[in-house]
């Protein structure tokens, strides 16, 4: 279940305490987040959604560990990472968090396969271990006749879902989607939104979404808002 | 030149690239100078020798001498204008690696033979005052800190012994390509410390041919009067002299000049590219400004200064590298009697990096105004 | 874990088109450092291989070369009866040399060049073992025959078995060609020292400069002993190959100097134009460094990266270089060494040695056009770069 506005201790897998993060512009400030209070259960599926400026963006940077908090604390499966720097952070992050992007960010160079195997490389798995859990991931999101073909030659949809293939390959904590439906079709968003439904239905993920689209918050089961750096509901 | 913010504006946005591709400039035209230089220090002799002057040496053999009762009858050819004789002598100071030319000369007549090089008055004076006096050239009196005064002791090698001279005078040129490396003294003084059965010897004679006498006449006739003797001549003009020298050096020069010349047109293409390839990459920028309003020609315009400025820029740093390395001495330690970068160089690489700062700048700006706006701010 | 190789092979491939500029200007650097350097062992070769670290030269003491040397009757009786000299069958192995330089034309332009006329005995061949004759037969003693080294041969005009050459008044028969494994030798022409000296009216006997077979290379101090305490004799004794090695020592000079110089100023160019373009690729790839580091990659894996293509880049010049440079290996060409005022001519030696030194080369330039790209690659801030162009 998801909450805001909690105080105090929690057993959920995410929790965020009194978040907030401000940047400097010369001698202004810009106050982005402000008091932010969350908790996330493990198997809930977020849309987090608000006007552009709002802060969702820095938001989700924040609790996938891309950023680190001006103030408050971020628990992570009861790890306060708010606190932690540089080579540390870096490996919880590969260990704890799958990123789905808008603009699906694969390296066009490499095939599908070799871009699902990326997040692998960070394990200590051997070689045909990483290839069976390579190919559970393409075959999970449909693609296992894909994997030998580079980006270019598959459609938005078909390499957003190779991005979503990488993203859960690892088996992180949960998963942090960034418009993850902003440069798709109809058609293809819907089956992307599809895909994330199963994983969190079928497959007991956690997915925090930052969307434009209403009809992706709708397959969420919850929607909050952000607007100038408050969280509502 | 209201544009000029813009353009410093973009320099500063692309720091290192703009840096990168100064140093490529400056690179390529660093080598097209310094291997100009050496190829003017290889072809010296050439480029030095006196237009009315020919050599009387021996046929058989540039080492064999020529007998000094020559002189007279040298002298009674017809054309023969100025006359004068010197011989190689070939010691060492210090360390065979000092090397410079040594000759000991006729001193009554050798000023007036070479009127390049410049010695005051009361030197030349000095030397006809002082038998053991002799006349060094400013850039072996630099090297070794010479002064007026001087006592030089060098080792004879062809003729042993231990010699001494009197540094009575230092000589300057008047060319950029004046040999400023030789060491004269008096032939006289040599010929009184040598062994009898070579003191009546030259190694060569010089002569200047009068105007309005046919030089190869006078060759012809110089040769035909020793010709079957024990001691015949060979006649040339100097320049042809120094040229067998230039042929004989042979590949080596020619060597050098095309590996220069390889990697300089290496280095310009690649520059070039690299130019070109900032161009493209920045259809986005250029793309940007047209929203803002500039008309395709005046973007292709601020292209088109900002390579060839670079080019000029990086291309200038070059030239003026290579002329501070030329100054800074003679880098094989005496084997260039020369070493300087002259002026037509300059500018023939000046005018070459404008061409390809042009040419860079030219050939994407003219895709990139092709490119429609919209597709341009696309790939953003 | 770093990132694999695979990546950076196609991600060179994917941008051949800006790769191809470095790669030719690290071609254009390691053929060029590789020619030098060949041209510098090849002309170290021709005349340091002319010596053999068996032979002692003797000279007189002072003498700059062999043209400025002279030794006396007497003093080659001494050096004959050294115990340190090798004996052969028909006695001591010394040969008696004089040199004067020729006038001869130039096959190529016809103008003179300086050739090297050497005057010896039966005895040089004995003494300088790697003559060998290849073609005709020696020179008879007391005739005007000549034999001419391959180099000459083939570098002149009018040497030809057969023709007759105008050496100090008199004629010479050509009667055969040898061949000295490319060294000094190669380059001049010989005939006998009785003759010659004569012709340019020099005093019988007198040789310039005498070169005897040791016994063994350690003999050259006790014969050089010898020979300096002797109060007769005024000489100096060199073991021959240092001797050549001196000889060629401003050549030698001249020739690093100018091959180092041009190799280096390639050199800079060819580290710009890797700079260049690795700083452009890292510039165009910042979405997918950004990705990397978010997939949790650190800023080493990066710097390894980035560092292994400029690598792969660097090498692929280097190869391209040297095979580039390889056909030159043979190639001969001549000069004139000032030292000894005559005209030699010498090969390129491309070596194994000299490629792998081009490899190292190229691969160093590498590593300076990589580094600094890819450490900036790995300080980039990765979220702006996620979101942003």
């Amino acid at each position: 279940m998801v909450k805001i506005g909690s105080n105090g201790a929690s057993e959920s897998l995410i929790v965020v305490r009194d978040l907030a993060k401000t940047y400097r512009r010369g001698s202004e400030e810009l106050h982005v987040l402000q008091g932010i209070n969350l908790d996330v259960d493990r198997g809930d599926f977020v849309a987090f959604m608000g006007p552009s400026g709002s802060g969702k963006t820095t938001l989700l940077n924040l609790l996938g560990g891309l950023d680190v908090p001006s103030a408050g604390t971020v628990r992570a499966d009861g790890e306060e990472i708010s606190r932690l720097s540089g080579a540390r952070l870096v490996r919880w992050r590969a260990r704890h968090v799958g990123f789905i992007f808008q603009m699906y960010n694969l390296i066009p160079v490499l095939s599908a396969f070799r871009n699902v195997e990326l997040p692998l490389l960070l394990t200590p798995l051997g070689k045909a271990e990483r290839r069976r859990h390579v190919e559970n991931a393409l075959a999970l999101v449909g693609l296992a006749d894909r994997a030998k073909h580079r980006p270019r030659e598959l459609s938005g949809g078909q390499q957003q879902r190779v991005a979503i293939a990488r993203a859960i390959v690892a088996d992180p904590t949960f998963l942090l989607c960034d418009e993850p439906t902003g440069d798709l079709d109809r058609r293809s968003a819907d089956e992307i939104l599809e895909l994330l439904e199963r994983l969190v239905d079928e497959h007991g993920k956690t997915i925090l979404m930052v969307t434009h689209d209403p009809r992706a918050a709708e397959r969420a089961h919850a929607t909050l808002h952000l607007d100038k750096g408050v969280l509502a509901a | 030149m209201k544009y000029l913010p813009l353009l410093l504006g973009n320099f500063r946005r692309h720091r290192v690239r703009v840096a990168l591709t100064l140093g490529s400039f400056a690179v390529a035209l660093f080598l097209f100078c310094v291997l100009i230089a050496i190829r003017g220090a290889f072809n010296q002799g050439v480029e030095a020798a006196g237009a009315d002057r020919i050599l009387v040496v021996n046929k058989v053999s540039l080492i064999q001498p020529l007998p000094l009762a020559y002189r007279d009858r040298v002298a009674r050819v017809p054309g023969v204008k100025d006359l004068t004789f010197a011989h190689w002598f070939g010691g060492v100071y210090q360390d065979e690696k000092n090397f410079f030319p040594q000759f000991a000369v006729d001193h009554t007549t050798w000023r007036q033979m070479y009127t390049e090089f410049r010695v005051p008055e009361e030197q030349w004076r000095a030397l006809a005052a002082d038998k053991a006096g002799a006349v060094v050239g400013k850039v072996t009196a630099e090297r070794f800190g010479w002064k007026v005064g001087d006592r030089i002791p060098i080792k004879g090698a062809i003729y042993p012994g231990d010699w001494e001279f009197n540094l009575v005078g230092i000589y300057e040129g008047t060319r950029p390509q004046d040999d400023l490396s030789q060491f004269w003294f008096r032939w006289d003084y040599w010929a009184e410390k040598v062994e009898p059965d070579i003191k009546g010897y030259v190694g060569w004679y010089v002569v200047r041919v009068d105007k309005g006498h046919d030089a190869v006449t006078v060759v012809k006739t110089i040769d035909s009067a020793f010709a079957n003797s024990p001691f015949e001549t060979r006649t040339q003009s100097e320049a042809a002299f120094m040229a067998s020298f230039v042929e004989q050096m042979g590949n080596i020069g020619f060597l050098m000049t095309a590996i220069g010349a390889v990697v300089f047109f290496t280095l310009i293409l690649v520059t070039g590219n690299t130019m070109a390839m900032s161009v493209r990459e920045r259809t986005g920028e250029l793309a940007v400004l047209k929203t803002v309003g500039f008309r395709d020609g005046a973007v292709l315009a601020l292209v088109l200064v900002e390579s060839c400025l670079l080019a000029l820029l990086g291309g200038a740093l070059g030239i003026a590298l290579a002329k501070a390395f030329t100054m800074s001495g003679d880098p094989t330690g005496g084997l260039f009697p020369v070493f300087f970068v002259p002026g037509w160089a300059m500018g023939l690489g000046v005018a070459v990096t404008l061409a390809v700062g042009l040419l860079a700048g030219l050939l994407p700006a003219l895709g990139a105004r092709r490119l429609r706006v919209i597709d341009a701010l696309r790939t953003l | 874990m770093p990132l694999p190789v695979v990546y950076n092979v196609e991600s060179v491939r994917a941008r051949w088109r800006t790769s191809v500029v470095a790669v030719l200007g690290i071609a254009g650097a390691v053929g060029v450092f590789v020619a030098m350097l060949a041209l510098a062992k090849g002309f170290r070769a021709a005349l340091v291989e002319s010596g053999s670290a068996m032979n002692a030269i003797v000279r007189r003491a002072g003498a700059t070369s062999e043209i400025d040397s002279a030794v006396t009757l007497t003093q080659q009786k001494v050096i004959e009866d050294a115990l340190e000299v090798a004996h052969g069958p028909s006695g001591p192995l010394v040969s008696h040399e004089a040199v004067v330089i020729a006038a001869v034309p130039l096959r190529e332009t016809g103008t003179d060049a300086n050739v090297q006329v050497r005057g010896v005995t039966e005895k040089a061949r004995l003494v300088h073992e790697n003559v060998a004759l290849r073609e005709g037969r020696w020179p008879e003693p007391g005739l005007f025959e000549l034999v001419v080294g391959k180099n000459a041969a083939a570098s002149y005009r009018g040497v030809g078995i057969g023709d007759t050459l105008k050496l100090g008044g008199a004629g010479w028969k050509v009667v055969g060609v040898m061949d000295a494994g490319d060294t000094a030798f190669d380059s001049e022409i010989w005939c006998d020292l009785s003759l010659l000296n004569p012709v340019y009216h020099r005093p019988q006997g007198v040789a310039q400069s005498v070169v005897a077979r040791l016994r063994s290379p350690e003999a050259l101090e006790p014969f050089r002993q010898r020979l300096v305490g002797d109060p007769r004799m005024k000489v100096q004794v060199d073991r021959e190959t240092d001797y050549y090695a001196k000889a060629s020592q401003m050549m030698t000079t001249l020739v690093n100097v100018l091959g180092t110089l041009v190799a280096a100023v390639m050199g800079v160019g060819a580290v710009f134009a890797a700079l260049n373009t690795m700083y452009s690729a890292v510039a165009e790839r910042r979405r997918e460094v950004a990705t990397i580091k978010a997939l949790g990659f650190g800023g080493s894996s990066i710097v390894l990266s980035f560092t292994l293509e400029a690598l792969v880049i660097s090498l692929l010049g280097g190869l391209l270089g040297c095979a580039l440079v390889l056909p030159i290996n043979g190639l001969t060409t001549s000069t004139m060494n000032f030292q000894t005022f005559s005209h030699l001519a010498f090969a390129f030696q491309v070596t194994p040695a000299l490629l792998g030194i081009g490899l190292v080369f190229a691969l160093l330039m590498g590593i300076a056009g990589g580094v600094p790209p890819a450490l900036r690659a790995a300080r980039m801030p990765v979220t702006v770069a996620l979101r942003d162009l």
